[in-house]
């Protein structure tokens, strides 16, 4: 059976919560310490980008197989205001927030597969994978 | 929720316990610049062998940290980084750079001693 959970991101608390099922979600599946910490740190990553651009979202994450592979998978869906230039935001750097600009490109390093659709005034959907090895 | 901030001599000890959510990591910057002001402190460790995850954010608001309290005549030092989360942060692309690091508290207080007495 297929574990699958969902969180509401609408305040700094739904972060936490994101990040805390994120990690008892990973445990469970066979992930170690370190591929622990990648997958709760793109969470948290994920989930400050709705919170702070969009206000409110969600984040799902469930477990994936795929041919015998096992892995997690977490969507970051919001419907707020978009990303005007995806590939500027996917540069080290880049912040319009006074952060550090790590917040996406390190997500996509810290997980196996990354990807993003975003539309201007209808929203964000990023979908990243991480496998099990 | 807040991190207990303790005075020993002229250091302030801190061991970070709790997840650390957005705001709370804002009130602990605070409370650290408040506390040295407060007790005249030359120097901080800041211990973060409980500490399980650091993001972007938690990562600026510790440099952040470091920083301010530079400007304010005191040493700060980061103590006790997991493994993983050293190597999350390096694969995220953050680098503290310049931010004084040690093994574990006593190294710390050891490096805070020499370097204020050196």
């Amino acid at each position: 059976m297929q574990v699958q959970t969902h969180v509401d991101i609408n305040s700094e608390w739904g972060i936490v919560a994101a990040r805390q099922a994120g990690r008892k979600l990973a445990r469970e599946i066979g992930f170690g310490s370190v591929d622990q910490a990648r997958i709760t740190t793109a969470i948290s990553e994920l989930a400050r980008n709705i919170y702070l651009y969009a206000n409110k979202g969600q984040i799902h994450i469930e477990e994936l197989t795929d041919s015998g592979r096992r892995g997690i998978k977490i969507l970051a869906i919001d419907d707020g205001p978009g990303i005007k230039d995806v590939r500027r935001v996917m540069e080290d750097g880049f912040t319009t927030s006074g952060g550090l600009g790590a917040g996406l490109p390190g997500v996509k390093r810290l997980m196996d597969d990354f990807k993003i659709d975003s539309e201007v005034n209808s929203g964000t959907k990023i979908t990243v994978i991480k496998w099990l090895r | 929720m807040r991190i207990p901030i303790l005075k020993l001599h002229d250091y302030l000890l801190i061991s970070v316990q709790v997840e650390l959510d957005d705001q709370t990591a804002l009130k602990f910057q605070e409370d650290v610049l408040n506390k040295i002001h407060e007790v005249g402190s030359r120097g901080v460790v800041i211990d973060l062998t409980s500490v399980e995850m650091i993001d972007s954010f938690i990562a600026k608001v510790l440099g952040d940290v470091v920083d301010m309290s530079n400007l304010m005549g005191a040493k700060v030092v980061l103590t006790g980084i997991q493994p993983a989360v050293a190597i999350t942060l390096i694969d995220m692309g953050i680098v503290l750079d310049e931010v004084p690091t040690a093994l574990d508290l006593e190294q710390g207080l050891d490096k805070l001693q020499s370097e204020l007495e050196g």
